[in-house]
């Protein structure tokens, strides 16, 4: 159905750019396909049980989990590397686990109920993110957020202080998979804890990471050339996960930045360059 | 005392050691206002982790900084940064693969301190006019475009000098901005830290360039071991039976 394929591939776009967000500052987080959870829950519980309108649900899911992704986030982004991605993998184990035990939300059973996601919701949502992404590109915080991802110390002797930009972006990019979550929730009516195991954060960084991550274009070519494959190798039936596995180890082989990987810095400097002298 | 008087950095008793090794060993110093203030000593005198301590890129051990009367001992450096304390490192430290104007207005004052503001606010030039401004005055205004990474050493120093005065700081500090020029750049060099004198209250600057510091300095400070051994004027300082030794002795036989 063609509904389907615009909602999930709509989803996946802005889960990979939640991941791509927190990439900006320079964090691996596989802690999305946790916050998506948050998302799909917390909303769920609010339609379903207090009756609140799906839009306003969704938002409202999206700032608990950017809430909880600050709490977790300001102890673990002192740390760095290996570390930091540790704490977002439990992160991801954890709100499995706590949903898992919570009967009012039906515990491993999952929960139900969630209806009105329609294409359009989707269609908007990938839309504003989007602008909101192109908007941050060309202002002067992508800069600030080359330099820390770049170099930190570097960068705190500037002036900028690298915890608060990364705690930023790592609320943000877990505001929007939240959000994602939400509609997601809504178009499948029924959720489980099993759905949003570890195994879809992973997906989630490979979408970013397949499409590329040093333009804000790569991930949702990532997200949607992920989220397809899977339904054209359909026909080789049992060889589906393994083409699928070679198809993604040939991708990384050809382009190892990711698909887009284009974005040649010295060309974004001189559109900064050209338009003062305009 | 009236603020003229007031120092605008004064150190004191400032220690520092990495596991048993002791980098600094109770140093005092003060910085005046409208000075330059050289900082000479051998290698492995401490004055790299003087200006590591101060720009809070260490933690001290011990003793107290005070920054325009504030103290600002356990500031982290960012927060120093935005007081108005910038450094240039010995071991060049650019963002390499963004470019030399990029470099700059990454350093940019509003930008750096509030960098969400610049989502919402709308600052159409982004600081693109002062940012050439000062490239120019670092002649590195046509290499704007290039990735500083690919960059000269000398123009790689020079951008280092003009990235630390965007974020328009009151006191500078350069470490070995010479190390690694020739006689000509160098000379250069000592041209645009004077022009850059003018744009701030004071600098310290560490080098090893004897001539250099002799005309770049209003005074001199020598450190040895962790401790400083001279000041003064620099004809006097230079000449000091003690601070000839201090020198010497590092190509002699004891440490
Ligand atoms: N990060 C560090 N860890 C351990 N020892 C250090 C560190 N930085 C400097 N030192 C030591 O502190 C002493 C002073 O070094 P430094 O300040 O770099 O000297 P210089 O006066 O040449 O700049 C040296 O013995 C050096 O080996
Ligand atoms: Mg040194």
């Amino acid at each position: 159905m063609m509904q389907d394929y615009v909602v999930f591939v709509g989803i996946n776009i802005v889960l990979a750019w939640s991941v791509y967000v927190i990439l900006l500052a320079g964090s691996l987080s596989f802690a999305n396909g946790g916050f998506m959870a948050i998302g799909a829950y917390v909303s769920g519980v609010l339609t379903v049980k207090f009756g609140v309108p799906l839009v306003l649900a969704a938002l409202a899911a999206g700032v608990a989990a950017g809430a909880i992704g600050v709490l977790v986030g300001f102890p673990a982004l002192r740390t760095r590397g290996i570390y930091l991605m540790l704490v977002t993998v439990g992160v991801t184990v954890s709100v499995k686990a706590v949903i898992e035990s919570i009967d009012y939300v039906g515990g491993i059973q999952g929960f139900g109920g969630m209806v009105g996601t329609t294409q359009w919701h989707v269609v908007a949502l990938v839309a504003m993110v989007g602008c909101g992404l192109w908007a941050l590109s060309k202002s002067p915080l992508q800069r600030i957020l080359d330099a820390v991802r770049e170099d930190e110390l570097s960068a705190a002797s500037l002036g900028i202080n690298p915890v608060h930009v990364k705690l930023v972006c790592f609320g943000a990019g877990a505001f929007l998979a939240a959000v994602a979550g939400s509609f997601y929730a809504h178009y499948l009516i029924h959720v489980a804890p099993d759905q949003f195991g570890i195994v879809l954060s992973v997906f989630i960084v490979l979408y970013a990471v397949l499409g590329g991550t040093n333009n804000l274009w790569g991930p949702p070519i990532g997200a949607a050339i992920m989220t397809l494959i899977p339904e054209f190798v359909r026909g080789l039936e049992s060889w589906r996960p393994t083409a699928f596995g070679i198809i993604i180890l040939g991708l990384l082989l050809i382009r190892p930045d990711g698909l887009l990987a284009f974005r040649s810095i010295t060309a974004r400097a001189r559109g900064i360059f050209v338009t003062k002298r305009a | 005392m009236d603020m003229a008087a007031q120092p605008i950095l004064a150190v004191d008793g400032l220690r520092k050691s990495f596991r048993g090794l002791t980098a600094l060993e109770s140093v005092s110093l003060e910085v005046r206002r409208g000075e330059i203030l050289g900082l000479m000593g051998p290698n492995g005198a401490g004055k790299s982790v003087f200006i590591n301590v101060i720009t809070g890129l260490y933690p001290s051990d011990g003793g107290a900084i005070r920054y325009c009367g504030r103290d600002v001992t356990a500031l982290p450096s960012y927060v120093l940064a935005r007081l108005g304390i910038a450094r240039t490192y010995q071991n060049i430290r650019l963002l390499r693969r963004m470019t030399v104007l990029e470099n700059v207005l990454v350093a940019i004052k509003d930008h750096a301190s509030q960098p969400f503001r610049s989502l919402f606010v709308r600052n159409r030039s982004g600081g693109v006019a002062a940012a050439m401004a000062l490239l120019e005055q670092f002649h590195l205004a046509d290499k704007a475009d290039r990735l500083a990474g690919t960059l000269a050493y000398g123009e790689a120093r020079r951008l280092e000098i003009a990235r630390a005065l965007a974020g328009k700081p009151s006191l500078l500090f350069l470490d070995e901005p010479a190390a690694g020029m020739n006689e000509r750049e160098t000379e250069e060099l000592a041209a645009t830290i004077r022009t850059s004198h003018r744009l701030v209250e004071a600098i310290v600057i560490v080098e090893h360039d004897v001539a250099m510091m002799r005309g770049l300095s209003d005074r001199l400070v020598v450190m040895d071991s962790g401790r400083k051994i001279a000041e003064g004027n620099p004809a006097d300082v230079l000449t000091q039976p003690n601070v000839v030794e201090a020198y010497l002795g590092t190509d002699g036989a004891d440490d």
